[in-house]
């Protein structure tokens, strides 16, 4: 048969009646179940590799700085950091949603995916809810910390104060408190769940009585039954399906806290969806990110393969799309809308740029135009390359565009916070956002925080579902017969040794 | 031999060579009419419930029950403080019929926290977990079942087990290593 061609360009491999291409298989190189187990588990059970070390010192560092700028913060007032009249709100809102957007790529990868038979999320989905876990943490400091007396907190839980006056229970900010503590809660069981079997693995094979008490322990006394997996798979599946739309409705709950409010720039009724495809991209961005370091130290290819970032880097283009498109329709309602205010913002707080945009509009420049065109290119136009598909087979590319989303997430958080409250009703009271060096290793402080944690994750957990990957390997299939060796050189090429 | 006179008898167990040759047996064994046994194996298979000739998990009907737990107390909670004890009138909207949807993000939330609460213990509790140990675990190579270990074991308290009975059965349905495995 002829070789298809567009525009006198062949195009391959393709697929005939007679010989259908192969399906890509989920692990590659025909690994074995002894080699999955050995492989990942060998990360947990080998000797503590220098790098890590000296990685933990770096990131444990940072964290214990940010954690004297709490400290700070709390003592002295949060005057330290550089909210002022009319900017109440800034980098703390913004780096909570950041961090909590983070935390949705977990469990969409473990129970949306799985909702979808998403077979090739078994080797990602364990990593990812535990950055879940760790970006949760770090958001939830912010809320925490940002209403300065913090021994006040306790006034968010649903019980009354000394003067008998109970929470507002439809206030955003309260539904945003039991969205994130259930988030966190259910992500935790989620995790913890699927991570039963693996603690059993390391169980049987721990070589010394501390590991063999500890995982013993932690694996609650795990047999492997079919008599057990059955509840255990039907308890998977429920929290799969309770967490699906719970993972919808939390960054739905975060976008309340502005879209209730009136002011202009907040006040938009398609937040909750905008903010939901937001937080997925900027997940899986960081999802890449930690995980392409992670698969070339621990030589995980077979496991992680060229498949997984392809799809990845798909959805990414997908969600970042959404979010343009976003971006696009808030502009389009300000400018259709007629309110003045709305126009205000997004024009004339936002988009007019000194080059292009204040000329066409005859307007000022906006004193964020930076900032929004910041987010606009890194969030929109650069996840366009991963319409080629050199562009998702190449990892350097792939990293690359993932530290743009993961920047670029960041200045939408604060793109939508500071430039919307920077200039008031009243133009007497405008004024701009300075960060101070606490608003600064605050931040940084969390990322410390967040790479620790998921440092001592990958040297102390199965960062890979072995049971799960188990249960996608070929051989896995009760019906399955062992063939006649058999490769497709279309997959050889591409299979890294 | 002489141990197991003394000691008192789990049940017997064989291992196989993949996951096709377990699901076999395991078809074997319902159909020889065995009720207290069990297939260990590194990851659910697909299709073993039936093999076994098991049920739908019961699970869903008890996660039913804790996610309206949830949703009762969000209700309760969140009702009885804004109508009775102290009736809080924001933006100058009661609490009634027409300001419900403003209560619904909690509702929603402590059905999901709820439920997914009893999913976790559910499983553990129907499963007879956390245990600190079990006799399966008395047979060395049944550690193996966590990596690539494929077990077939029935219990002693079958009334259709019989030592040598069982062991001649497993060792007909393609199992290897067949081991008594005792009580301590």
């Amino acid at each position: 048969m002829e070789q298809p061609k567009i525009l006198g360009i062949p195009i391959g491999p393709h697929a005939t009646a007679e010989e259908p291409l192969p399906r890509v298989p989920h692990v590659y190189n025909d690994r074995s179940m002894g080699w999955v187990t050995q492989r990942i588990c060998g990360i947990v059970e080998g000797p503590t590799p220098l790098w890590w070390w000296l990685a933990l010192a770096f990131f444990g560092s940072i964290a214990l700085i940010g954690t004297g700028c709490i400290v700070y913060l709390i003592s002295t007032g949060v005057g330290v950091w550089g909210l002022n009249h009319p900017v109440g709100w800034a980098w703390d809102i913004t780096n909570f949603v950041f961090w909590i957007g983070i935390g949705h790529a977990g469990t969409l990868i473990s129970a949306v995916l799985f909702l979808t038979r998403q077979k090739w999320r078994t080797s990602i989905n364990r990593a990812s809810e535990a950055m879940t876990l760790f970006a949760v943490i770090c958001a939830g400091i912010f809320p925490g910390i940002h209403v300065g007396r913090v021994w006040m907190v306790w006034f968010l839980a649903p019980i009354p104060n000394s003067n008998a006056i109970w929470p507002n229970f439809r206030s955003p900010l309260l539904w945003d408190v039991f969205a994130v503590s259930t988030y966190f809660t259910v992500s935790v069981i989620f995790w913890y769940m699927g991570l039963i079997p693996d603690l059993a693995t390391l169980r049987d094979r721990a070589s010394n009585k501390l590991a063999r008490y500890a995982y013993g322990f932690l694996a609650l006394g795990w047999r492997g039954g079919n008599r057990q997996w059955r509840h255990y798979e039907m308890a998977y599946l429920l929290l799969a399906a309770l967490s699906t739309p719970l993972v919808l409705s939390v960054h739905s709950v975060v976008s309340f806290d502005f879209a209730t409010s009136v002011i202009p720039g907040w006040h938009t009724t398609i937040f909750p969806p905008y903010f939901v495809a937001g937080a997925i991209f900027g997940g899986f961005a960081m999802v890449l990110t930690l995980m392409l370091p992670a698969r070339a130290i621990y030589g995980l290819h077979d496991l992680i393969t060229d498949r997984h970032i392809d799809v990845m880097c798909k959805i990414i283009l997908l969600t970042g799309s959404i979010v343009g498109y976003a971006y696009c329709m808030e502009f389009f309602t300000a400018a259709y809308s007629g309110n003045p205010y709305e126009q205000w913002v997004f024009l004339r707080n936002r988009m007019a740029d000194p080059f292009i945009f204040s000329k066409i509009f005859d307007v000022p420049v906006a004193p964020y135009w930076w900032a929004y065109w910041a987010m606009m290119s890194l969030n929109v136009i650069s996840p366009q390359i991963f319409w080629m598909r050199w562009a998702r087979h190449n990892i350097y590319v792939v990293y690359a565009v993932c530290m743009c989303v993961n920047a670029g997430m960041w200045f939408e958080r604060f793109v939508i916070i500071v430039t919307s409250l920077h200039r008031d009703f009243l133009p007497s009271s405008w004024g701009m956002f300075h960060p101070t060096w606490v608003d600064i290793w605050t931040f940084a402080g969390t990322h410390g925080i967040f790479v620790s944690l998921f440092l001592l994750f990958i040297r102390f957990l199965p960062m890979i579902a072995i049971a799960e990957v188990k249960g996608v390997l070929p051989e896995a299939d009760p019906h399955y017969q062992p063939p006649e060796k058999k490769s497709h050189p279309a997959h050889e090429a591409e299979v890294p040794v | 031999m002489n141990a197991a006179t003394t000691q008192r008898i789990h049940g017997i167990g064989a291992r196989f060579g993949s996951a096709a040759e377990l699901y076999q047996a395991a078809i074997k064994t319902r159909e020889k009419g065995f009720c207290r046994w069990d297939v260990h194996s590194p990851y659910p298979i697909h299709g073993m419930d039936d093999a076994m000739g098991l049920k739908m998990s019961g699970l869903g009907k008890i996660v039913f029950f804790g996610g309206l737990t949830g949703t009762l107390t969000a209700v309760g909670l969140q009702f009885i403080p804004s109508s009775f004890l102290y009736p809080l009138i924001v933006q100058g909207k009661p609490t009634n019929l027409f300001t419900i949807p403003a209560f619904f993000p909690i509702i929603f939330e402590l059905t999901i926290l709820f439920s997914a609460f009893t999913s976790i213990f559910g499983m553990l509790i129907l499963n007879g977990l956390p245990r600190w140990n079990h006799p399966v675990f008395n047979w060395d190579a049944f550690s193996q079942f966590s990596d690539d270990g494929f077990f077939l074991i029935i219990e002693a308290t079958d009334p259709k087990f019989s030592e040598d009975g069982s062991a001649e059965f497993l060792r007909e349905a393609g199992g290897k290593d067949i081991t008594l495995i005792h009580d301590d």
